[in-house]
């Protein structure tokens, strides 16, 4: 690979990363790092290190690199190269002060979106190197403050937005009769033991999107679904200690979810439009458990719309009018494979589809995943300089007709939302649900 | 309350409610849930908007409420829900309201003999519990994991006992939760504290807790044990002698500790739901051997058949001789039973249930959308829209089945050579 060019000099402040800096010692970074590198990877790390042969053919792939006019410190390899290669030729022997570059850059500067293991020839997933990153430093207390807020929230509540036991059971009550003033009869079932889905949402919609329940609600009354929703934790998909590298709190939590699935014995879990939720439940969260795949079978709401759709369980009265472009979110398209049945979806309820480029599983990255629109307000300009790209995308295909942005996951949501207005591309951002809550036919 | 001995065991079927005609009656009729002896049905009825009322038996509770959620009958059979009335939550009992009315009210809990009843409260943001309308004397500003004593005569919960604001990391660092025991906290307090359990004499309490980012371990009345570890699972008491026993990870495997010290000699990819049997003589734990493989361990050995989806709900046959449990593999449920496996398989199984005697093994299935038991790996002829859970007869030669077909609730007893043949 090139030679780093040199970063611009940046003064981030964040309480996470500069106090915790100090309270390590060289002692503890090393024991943690060996105890990551030796005792927690193990060979698939070992493996990744191997192979790589320092191509840099990963670089191409990363929206970072891309939109900093291709300097070599934001490729994927500078990453690993600035942090975890340094921690292994050291042997562990690094300064605080690396560990909180390290931790800034594995944190805030990756989204862990994947898309440089298409690139690389050899497929070594960069992003798993990235989490290991973010794992030792977990481990050294040296995690940026919002995020570490947002762990520390799943492990009270077992959800994202410390969100209270009796809060969200009102919240599901206000929505229910809300919603009834639309469809007198509609139901969210409680605790209904046995229904066939347990509908799962992440902590934002209860706290302040409960549309979104509204609308599910309404979805699901309307194609006659026997769903239920828990009365207890465990109903949050969601989990930001899978990216701060709290591997035991994502464990925690993620029991918490399948054990309320199994206690409500429902047959399949449906999810909302959640990307980073779907790994977590889909790829993470269950293997750290000791599950090779979910226990309950995980049903994406994209799949779950294609499943209503194609089975003409709703019907669509009129298509969306205004074109519409899609973001692949890259949990749920290159991790999941549902690129082809968003599109399914999108041209059931929209009359026009116009693609961006690239698209489906080579799509970029939204620059908030993985983590990093959690790291809050002091990296917001680190998302909007480090996806310039994103934006140069989004206006090629707005100057082709599209007027709304389709974000079928939540961190994608945010983060375009505030791609959108920094560069101002002038779309209106929507989840598909949004517009099939529009479209269906509903009782009169 | 009658007891089961008491209940009509009479071979035989007996309608008990056509619940068509309450749909005639109400806007809607929400789940029907039925008593244990299998006498009653209830559900929660709409009359109009914002008008709800309990309908037991075809007949409804006296007060009209704006709200009411989660009906369960006791195990004394009396009928329970959480009921609003303008706005304020309280528990009705029978259709008897509590005293107390709260902000909101949830987590019922039914000691064994549904004598007690304890439910997790709020009023102006106060969260504490309330055992039979009796309410904790301190409030906190958080409330989560509430529990319940194994007699039903003490509750506790997970407390916030200092306040932090948000983004305040280092704040909730130090420990700002604690565990109270009917409302009295420890004075120590954790970094995190999850499920508790109460011993059977009512004098120890042990939690899940974590004593910073990193440290895991089990507390007893306030006291961690002196081992720490990388995570922990809920703590359970030995119901003889007291002693806490716990799943504990280290080095990346799964233990079993009790009162600190790791009592099998092997270690597991995972291990829950740790066990007692009724005689205190055998230990057991739903644990994966190895990486994506799921059974049961019996005193630290694991059952040589093994699941690759879930294994669910473990329990000791009442002599505790016996083990059952229900296991999935490739999305098919089944039964297996001191590591022998069901011949049959389910679309869906419901948690095993032994007779007294331990000899016959019952359990809810389902199959292409209808429902039925299974007995000993015989399937019922009979076919069902809903089955609840059936019951042994106190000599086990009975079970009693409570089933709806086309909304007619029926009551069965049934012998158990029936189904068998």
């Amino acid at each position: 690979m090139a030679e780093a060019a040199r970063k611009e000099e940046k003064k981030i402040i964040d309480e996470g990363l500069d106090v915790g800096v100090q309270n390590l010692t060289e002692e503890r970074i090393e024991k943690v790092i060996t105890r990551v590198l030796k005792g927690e990877s193990g060979a698939r790390l070992k493996a990744y290190i191997e192979t790589c042969v320092h191509c840099g053919l990963c670089s191409e792939a990363c929206h970072y690199y891309l939109s900093h006019d291709k300097d070599p410190q934001y490729s994927p390899v500078g990453k690993v190269k600035q942090t975890l290669w340094k921690m292994l030729k050291a042997k562990g022997k690094v300064s605080a002060e690396f560990i909180k570059d390290a931790s800034e850059i594995a944190s805030t500067q990756c989204n862990v979106c994947k898309r440089c293991a298409m690139y690389c020839p050899f497929g070594i997933d960069i992003a798993y190197m990235m989490l290991t990153v973010r794992r030792i430093c977990h481990l050294l207390g040296v995690t940026p403050l919002y995020i570490q807020d947002t762990a520390h929230s799943h492990a009270v509540t077992m959800n994202q937005m410390w969100v209270k036991d009796d809060e969200w059971i009102d919240t599901l009550q206000w929505q229910e009769e809300e919603a009834q003033a639309e469809i007198p009869t509609l139901r969210i079932p409680l605790e209904k033991e046995g229904a066939d889905i347990m509908y799962s949402v992440i902590g934002p919609e209860p706290k302040f999107q409960a549309q979104l329940l509204y609308q599910a609600a309404v979805i699901m009354d309307v194609a006659g679904v026997d769903w239920t929703m828990p009365a207890t934790p465990g109903w949050d998909n969601s989990d930001m200690a899978m990216y701060t590298g709290d591997n035991e709190i994502m464990g925690r939590v993620k029991r918490a979810h399948f054990e309320t699935a199994a206690r409500l014995r429902v047959n399949r879990i449906v999810m909302g439009e959640c990307g980073h939720a779907f790994r977590s439940v889909y790829d993470m969260g269950n293997r750290w458990l000791g599950w090779r795949m979910p226990p309950i079978p995980i049903v994406h709401a994209i799949d779950f719309y294609y499943e209503l759709i194609k089975n003409k369980k709703i019907t669509i009265t009129e298509k969306f009018k205004e074109p519409v472009t899609l973001h692949d979110p890259c949990n749920v398209i290159r991790g999941g494979g549902l690129a082809e049945k968003a599109r399914f979806v999108i041209n059931a309820i929209c009359e026009q589809l116009i693609e961006m480029h690239p698209n489906r599983e080579h799509n970029y990255c939204c620059c908030a995943g993985g983590g990093v629109i959690n790291c809050g307000p002091p990296y917001k300009m680190t998302r909007m300089d480090g996806n310039r790209i994103k934006a140069e995308q989004l206006f090629a295909a707005k100057s082709r007709g599209a007027k709304i942005l389709i974000a079928p996951c939540h961190n994608c949501h945010s983060g375009l939302e505030d791609i959108n207005h920094h560069y101002g591309l002038g779309y209106e951002v929507k989840f598909i649900s949004d517009i099939l809550y529009d479209v269906i036919e509903k009782p009169s | 309350m009658l007891t089961r001995i008491e209940w009509d065991w009479e071979p035989g079927s007996r309608e008990i409610a056509d619940i068509s005609k309450w749909q005639t009656q109400f806007n809607w009729v929400e789940e029907p849930c039925v008593s244990p002896n299998g006498e009653q049905v209830a559900a929660i009825v709409n009359l109009a908007e914002g008008e709800f009322n309990v309908c037991v038996n075809g007949k409804t509770w006296e007060t009209v409420f704006d709200k009411i959620w989660h009906l369960r009958f006791a195990p004394d059979g009396r009928p329970v829900a959480f009921v609003s009335d303008t706005g304020e939550w309280t528990v009705a009992v029978d259709g008897r309201t509590w005293t107390h009315k709260f902000g909101y009210v949830w987590d019922m809990m039914f000691s064994p003999d549904g004598q007690n009843i304890a439910v997790a409260v709020q009023q102006d943001m106060a969260y504490g519990m309330a055992l039979n309308d009796v309410i904790w004397k301190k409030t906190y500003s958080n409330l989560t994991n509430p529990t319940l004593s194994p007699d039903g005569s003490s509750t506790a919960a997970t407390v916030q006992v200092a306040d932090f604001g948000e983004g305040e990391i280092y704040k909730f660092q130090k420990g700002v939760f604690s565990v109270a025991l009917d409302g009295q906290t420890w004075d120590t307090a954790f970094v995190n504290v999850w499920k508790s359990a109460i011993s059977a004499d009512g004098q120890k309490l042990a939690a899940e807790v974590r004593l910073n980012l990193y440290d895991y371990t089990i507390a007893v009345n306030g006291t961690p044990w002196s081992q720490t570890f990388d995570c922990v699972w809920e703590p359970i008491f030995h119901p003889q002698n007291n002693a806490v026993i716990a799943p504990v990870r280290s080095g990346g495997k799964w233990l079993l500790a009790q009162d600190g010290q790791i009592v099998w000699d092997r270690n597991f990819v995972q291990l829950w739901h740790p066990m007692v049997s009724p005689d205190g003589n055998t230990l057991a734990a739903i644990v994966a051997p190895k990486y994506g493989r799921w059974t049961v361990a019996v005193n630290g050995r694991p059952w040589s058949v093994t699941f690759k989806d879930q294994l669910s709900e473990a329990v000791f046959s009442p002599d505790g001789k016996r083990v059952a449990a229900s296991a999935k593999s490739d999305g098919r449920w089944t039964i297996v039973a001191d590591g022998v496996v069901w011949k049959n398989r389910f679309d869906r199984v419901w948690p095993p249930i032994f007779s007294p005697s331990g000899e016959t093994l019952a359990a809810k299935i389902e199959r292409n959308g209808r429902y039925s038991i299974a007995v000993n790996d015989h399937i019922w002829d009979q076919v069902f829209d809903a089955v609840w859970d059936p019951v042994f007869s106190p000599e086990g030669d009975k079970i009693l089945l409570r089933t709806l077909n086309n909304d007619r609730y029926v009551r069965h007893v049934v012998p158990v050579e029936e189904i068998l043949h």
